[in-house]
């Protein structure tokens, strides 16, 4: 069952990780170097590093697992993914960098002055964090059984660990460097079997149709393809790309507002690019095997494709080159979120323990590593406990959180200036509740029917996403003595363009 | 008057509102055409179910449209915004230079 060309890839992907991310430690001195990248990154880089970050487990993976098991509809999945950056892009780019803020949590203290809405966005983001850290690691069990036949529970274990070593060593300049590589080591990743398999079907004689019609005859039914379904996955990926916390980081190290909407163009570009393939991988599985290997996982097609159409050495390059891809991905992805949950629990948490425990004296890099480690740890151990659902549908829990909290916080942040503390922390909480019980009753399998409270739950942004703006505004609009005192001025720094403030 | 503009003086408050005003409109209609563009297929597709077995030669219309189209198109779309924001950016700075 094991693989060795595939095993050997995964190896040389972490290796490769750990090596540019000790590489990274020499040139990163400064703690703001550590976190940003001393704000030094050019489009195209930051580009291909916001890409790399952000096609995750759920990309490479997920997308063609889902169009295997229910056909075409699934493809709003990946149009979701790649249009939450044009919301991003007209709504929030160029004012949020202007801000200066490079934390969600920074952005809602410097637009609210208030100590307190920090605290919770904290909080929140560590919470969206984990949630989206789990299926990077269940992808990861996946991709090692498929390739070794290893228990599950090692591929996340691994993927842990690297992801905690190279965090801890290099920061973010090391990382922006790694995610710019990873974006091409994935593209490439994806693209090239992708056309070799398609060489391959086209050359055989008794080669089976690639028809739509065919391959899926139970198209256009199931729980997943329902109007209500696809407007709200459409709405929460939309709304949710802003608010997951490994994104906003990035968008801090262009140099300026016109910069950060020049790289979100460019982003477009990449993951438009990369989506093109994993629906290729879904068509040739459903062509070649309408039902997968006894203990093959939908999630795996990708990587079970080249066994499907080749045999021998052939079939375990290939599979070894998309082996080694999706390991790219979810370590990226990781170490983005692992980045973010542990620069939080540095600042908020251990800085403010440490000392009182161990006394101010304390190595440099001490609380960092630490909360590095706290951060992996807490998703890894869920992932052992709980049975994973798919990791498409997982990612889009994650997006349905983040769209009804930060969505609404940080566009009437940047365009409404009636926005008060008391109305963003209601429509927090409130965003924050319905749509986190949503996702843990469907996580924990609390609604498998296919009753419409099931389908609202496994689908929550619909309604959760438009509750917390109204609630955000109604209170805002009740509490009008609670506007920030200085929203004016702030307001004008987010949407003055730079050159005339230098 | 750089300095009005983030000093909360009322002159520099006019111009900012006027910028935001033009951004927030043209921020609002690239929204609002990609949504009506996006929202509009699932909602022709569970209308018009037949819509699915359309095709161009051997290849689905479907596949071509969620499958491919969409990417370029949502590119051009950035493009166009980047580029408006940009001129309206200029124009603000222009504005404020003659002041």
């Amino acid at each position: 069952m094991t693989q060795p060309l595939s095993l050997a890839a995964i190896v040389a992907v972490c290796v490769a990780t750990l090596a540019i991310g000790s590489y990274g430690l020499r040139i990163s001195r400064a703690t703001s170097d550590f976190y940003v990248a001393g704000r030094q990154v050019t489009p195209w880089r930051n580009a291909s590093a916001i890409s790399g970050e952000y096609l995750s487990a759920a990309s490479f993976l997920g997308v063609a697992g889902l169009v295997y098991s229910r056909g075409i509809d699934m493809l709003w999945f990946p149009i979701g993914y790649t249009m939450g950056y044009l919301v991003l892009l007209v709504l929030i780019a160029a004012p949020l960098r202007r801000s200066g803020a490079y934390t969600l949590a920074d952005f809602a203290e410097l637009r609210l002055e208030s100590r307190r809405i920090r605290g919770l966005c904290s909080a929140l983001v560590v919470g969206i964090g984990w949630f989206y850290l789990i299926p990077q690691l269940q992808g990861a069990g996946i991709a090692l059984r498929q390739v070794t036949g290893w228990p599950t529970w090692v591929g996340g274990t691994v993927v842990s660990v690297v992801v905690a070593l190279a965090v801890s060593a290099g920061g973010m300049r090391s990382i922006t460097l790694v995610q710019a590589m990873q974006y091409w080591v994935k593209v490439t990743a994806i693209s090239l079997p992708a056309f070799i398999l398609l060489a391959v079907w086209r050359a055989d004689p008794a080669a089976p149709s690639l028809d739509p019609a065919t391959l899926w005859v139970s198209a256009g039914t199931g729980p997943g393809s329902g109007l209500y379904a696809t407007y709200s996955t459409l709405l929460a990926l939309c709304l949710g790309t802003m608010g997951l916390p490994h994104v906003l980081v990035r968008f801090y190290t262009n140099p300026d507002g016109r910069d950060a909407r020049r790289t979100t163009v460019v982003v477009l570009g990449l993951l438009g690019m990369f989506y093109l393939f994993p629906p290729v991988y879904a068509a040739l599985g459903r062509a070649y095997a309408s039902r997968l290997p006894e203990g093959a996982r939908t999630d795996g097609i990708v990587l079970l494709a080249p066994h499907l159409l080749l045999d021998g050495t052939s079939a375990n390059l290939l599979s070894a080159l998309l082996a080694g891809g999706a390991f790219a991905a979810f370590l990226s992805t990781a170490s983005g979120l692992a980045m973010s949950v542990a620069g939080i629990l540095d600042q908020d948490v251990a800085r403010r323990l440490l000392p009182r425990f161990a006394g101010e004296d304390l190595p440099d890099r001490l609380g960092i590593r630490l909360a590095t480690v706290v951060g992996l740890a807490v998703p890894l151990v869920v992932t052992w406990l709980l049975a994973p659902v798919g990791l498409a549908s997982t990612v889009g829990l994650a997006f349905a959180v983040a769209a009804s909290t930060f969505a609404p916080l940080l566009a009437l942040g940047v365009w409404w200036p009636r926005l008060t503390t008391a109305g963003a922390t209601a429509g927090l909480i409130v965003g924050s509740v319905t749509a986190s019980l949503a996702a843990g009753a469907t996580l924990l399998g609390f609604t498998s029917d296919d009753s419409w409270l099931a389908l609202l739950l496994a689908q929550p942004a619909a309604w959760s996403a438009p509750l917390a703006f109204v609630v955000t505004i109604a209170v805002s609009l009740l509490t009008p003595g609670a506007i920030p005192p200085h929203t004016r001025a702030t307001m004008a720094r987010l949407h003055t363009p730079e050159s005339l403030l230098t | 008057m750089a300095e009005e503009l983030t000093e909360q003086t009322r002159l520099g408050d006019v111009y900012v509102a006027g910028l935001m005003r033009a951004q927030l409109r043209l921020s609002a209609s690239v929204l609002l055409v990609a949504a009506l563009l996006l929202g509009a297929v699932p909602l022709a597709l569970a209308i018009w179910p037949e819509l699915r077995l359309l095709r161009v030669g051997p290849i689905p219309v479907l596949w071509l449209v969620l499958g491919l189209a969409v990417y370029p198109a949502a590119v051009i779309g950035a493009r166009y915004y980047t580029r408006a924001s940009e001129n309206l950016e200029a124009t603000f700075v222009d504005v404020i230079d003659k002041t």
